[in-house]
């Protein structure tokens, strides 16, 4: 399973980092969107995978004493996606924006900003 | 010491935001709940910074579960100063934009997530927690995008399509930081991760995520060769705005940069190399740049990396010395670079043109704004007793002190090079004689405007002038500020110790 991971966390990084050096901006976003779904995997994969031992405390003990689940690695992946989530979507409305008002999609031609006065 | 009420300053940004979102469609109301309500927000700040100051840090742990667990939210004397910076810099743009924000802008919820990214700033100051830490970054990132997109102009939407590109990056990678962090000492907390890390034996590994680290911040902070999204986006949204971002998005990744590398990760010989020679190279290729830009707005985008480096240099020194420059020159640049986008606003509204070619005559028509004017620019330069002079005998002092001959050359020749483009700007905006410019329609020019607006165009400029002749002229107070937070940041025994408990019961 973890092995598994590996692989999967490392092509979504290396997709994701292919994708945003082309020049389409849909291919930017695409690109964008794979890194952070790396980055949450990886979250996961470091909080070390446990199966089927929740992170529950029987009523003889305080402590856990046995290999557990650590719950911290899915609240922060919850946030992290959450947020994400919310970015990737103005991002895309951005795109379409920038598709409407410049009229191309290739980045190379987004020079405005370059332009002398 | 405990005490819940250090949050406020988060809290009370975010009632702001709500309260003003009531008034969506009335502008004149927002704008004097926005105004009225950060002179409070700057007291509530002062009266943070005042506390700190005199009884130690203040320390509250979220819905009361124990540190290392929960969320802490710590003002030490460096969060208590930045949130006092930010509450400064929020008040003067605040009265900045009441005069220059077009209505529509204001219509389309310009204020509303003004205040949001103040709120954000605030909270990315006061967290004790890197993963609250990131949270705070990306409320403070999607605010900026908003508002850099706000207008949807194309210059501006190309702009925020470099922008928000970094941006996510940058958080793409920090929170890979953060998972390989979580991953080897399975905490978020601080002050906890700085014990747990320094006794870590997988060194290796621990430099790669220190390495994470400084790449994700210094996207955030544009340090060299990784700035180049800040002079293709500030200078395109109203200048308010740029105000803002210039004066304190790009100090919040200085800011962090600071917390994580004195406090989790003490730099190393090779991490000291390293930020050295970033900080070098970053110098020279912001000041470089700034000298063959037209746009004065650019000029000043290209001066805000430049002056980063200076930034990043003290935290390459690793002395005290040079931590106490930083923290100093870190107060009169966020003053200062504020207060200059400012004076861009006010240049632009007068003569209808950024422009440093068609620009000119300025002194002649205006002698009383330019010298106002001149004192931001005069202060950036550094010319003593002006505010950026002192921050520079620290580091050139520390420089020499620790044989690092290089980054004190870097920032003597960065200091030249600020002042060589300065003075061109001087020549060229205010004394070369300036021609008629042709009247533009899409402009309402400055004396068109209603009294009131110009009062609170040219208020703030005097306002953050003001401050930055005490930052030069009462140097011994924030001197004395600057050493007690250097102090700080070498010595990270207190701020671990105000939330976990004492050290030595911790390590028996």
């Amino acid at each position: 399973m973890e092995l598994l991971l590996v692989i999967i966390i490392g092509l979504l990084y290396a997709a994701g980092i292919y994708m945003m050096l082309r020049r389409s901006l849909v291919k930017l976003i695409i690109g964008l969107i794979l890194l952070g779904n790396g980055a949450n995997l990886l979250i996961f994969l470091l909080g070390r995978i446990v199966k089927g031992k929740p992170p529950i405390i029987d009523d003889a003990s305080y402590v856990l004493s046995e290999i557990y689940a650590d719950p911290v690695p899915q609240a922060l992946i919850l946030t992290a996606i959450v947020i994400s989530f919310g970015l990737q979507a103005f991002a895309i409305i951005l795109i379409k924006r920038a598709y409407k008002v410049v009229k191309t999609d290739d980045l190379d031609e987004m020079n405005a900003t370059d332009e002398d006065l | 010491m405990s005490n819940p009420y250090i949050i406020l300053p988060i809290i009370f940004q975010l009632f702001t935001a709500i309260l003003l979102m009531f008034f969506w469609t009335q502008k004149n109301i927002q704008k004097a709940i926005s105004v009225a309500l950060s002179v409070v927000t700057l007291g509530i700040s002062v009266w943070l910074m005042t506390i700190v100051l005199k009884n130690g840090i203040y320390v509250t742990q979220a819905g009361s579960w124990e540190a290392p667990f929960g969320i802490t939210f710590i003002a030490d004397p460096l969060s208590a100063l930045m949130v006092l910076l930010t509450s400064i810099a929020g008040l003067a743009v605040s009265i900045f934009s009441v005069g220059s924000v077009r209505n529509a802008r204001v219509r389309f919820g310009y204020f509303p997530i003004f205040h949001f990214l103040l709120m954000g700033l605030n909270g990315a100051f006061l967290t004790g927690d890197i993963f609250n830490l990131y949270v705070w970054f990306e409320i403070i990132i999607i605010s900026s995008f908003v508002l850099i997109t706000l207008g949807g102009e194309k210059a501006q939407i190309e702009g925020s399509i470099k922008y928000v590109t970094m941006n996510l990056l940058a958080s793409a990678i920090f929170l890979t930081a953060i998972a390989i962090l979580y991953g080897l000492v399975g905490s978020l907390n601080m002050a906890d991760l700085s014990l747990k890390v320094a006794k870590l034996e997988n060194r290796g590994l621990v430099n790669v995520t220190a390495i994470l680290f400084f790449v994700g911040f210094g996207i955030k902070s544009a340090v060299f060769p990784l700035h180049f999204w800040l002079p293709a986006s500030y200078h395109t949204p109203p200048t308010a705005i740029s105000a803002i971002f210039g004066g304190l998005l790009t100090k919040v990744g200085v800011y962090a940069l600071l917390r994580v590398f004195t406090l989790i990760f003490v730099p190393d010989e090779f991490m000291v190399s390293l930020i050295s020679w970033v900080a070098g190279l970053t110098i020279l290729t912001g000041c470089i740049g700034a000298l063959i830009q037209n746009n004065i707005r650019k000029v000043f985008s290209y001066l805000i990396v430049g002056h980063i480096g200076y930034m990043i240099a003290g935290l390459g020194m690793f002395t005290e010395a040079a931590l106490i420059g930083t923290v100093f020159y870190l107060i009169h640049d966020i003053i200062v670079k504020t207060n200059l986008f400012m004076v861009s606003g006010l240049i632009f509204k007068i003569k209808g043109t950024f422009s440093m070619r068609n620009l000119g005559g300025f002194y002649k028509e205006y002698p009383k704004l330019s010298l106002l004017m001149a004192i931001p620019i005069f202060s950036l330069v550094g010319i003593p007793p002006l505010s950026g002079f002192w921050a520079k005998l620290f580091w050139v002092e520390s420089g020499f002190e620790i044989g690092n001959f290089m980054l004190v050359a870097f920032i003597i020749s960065g200091s030249f090079l600020t002042l060589f483009v300065m003075a061109k700007l001087w020549s060229e905006v205010f004394w070369k004689d300036g021609d008629k410019l042709p009247k533009k329609i899409n402009v309402k020019y400055f004396w068109e405007l209603k009294p009131i607006k110009r009062v609170a165009m040219v208020f703030p400029i005097v306002f953050l002038s003001l401050i930055s002749l005490y930052i030069g002229l009462g140097a011994d107070h924030i001197i004395q500020l600057s050493t007690i937070i250097g102090k700080q940041l070498m010595d990270t025994t207190p701020y671990i110790e105000a939330v976990l408990g004492p050290i030595t019961e911790l390590q028996p």
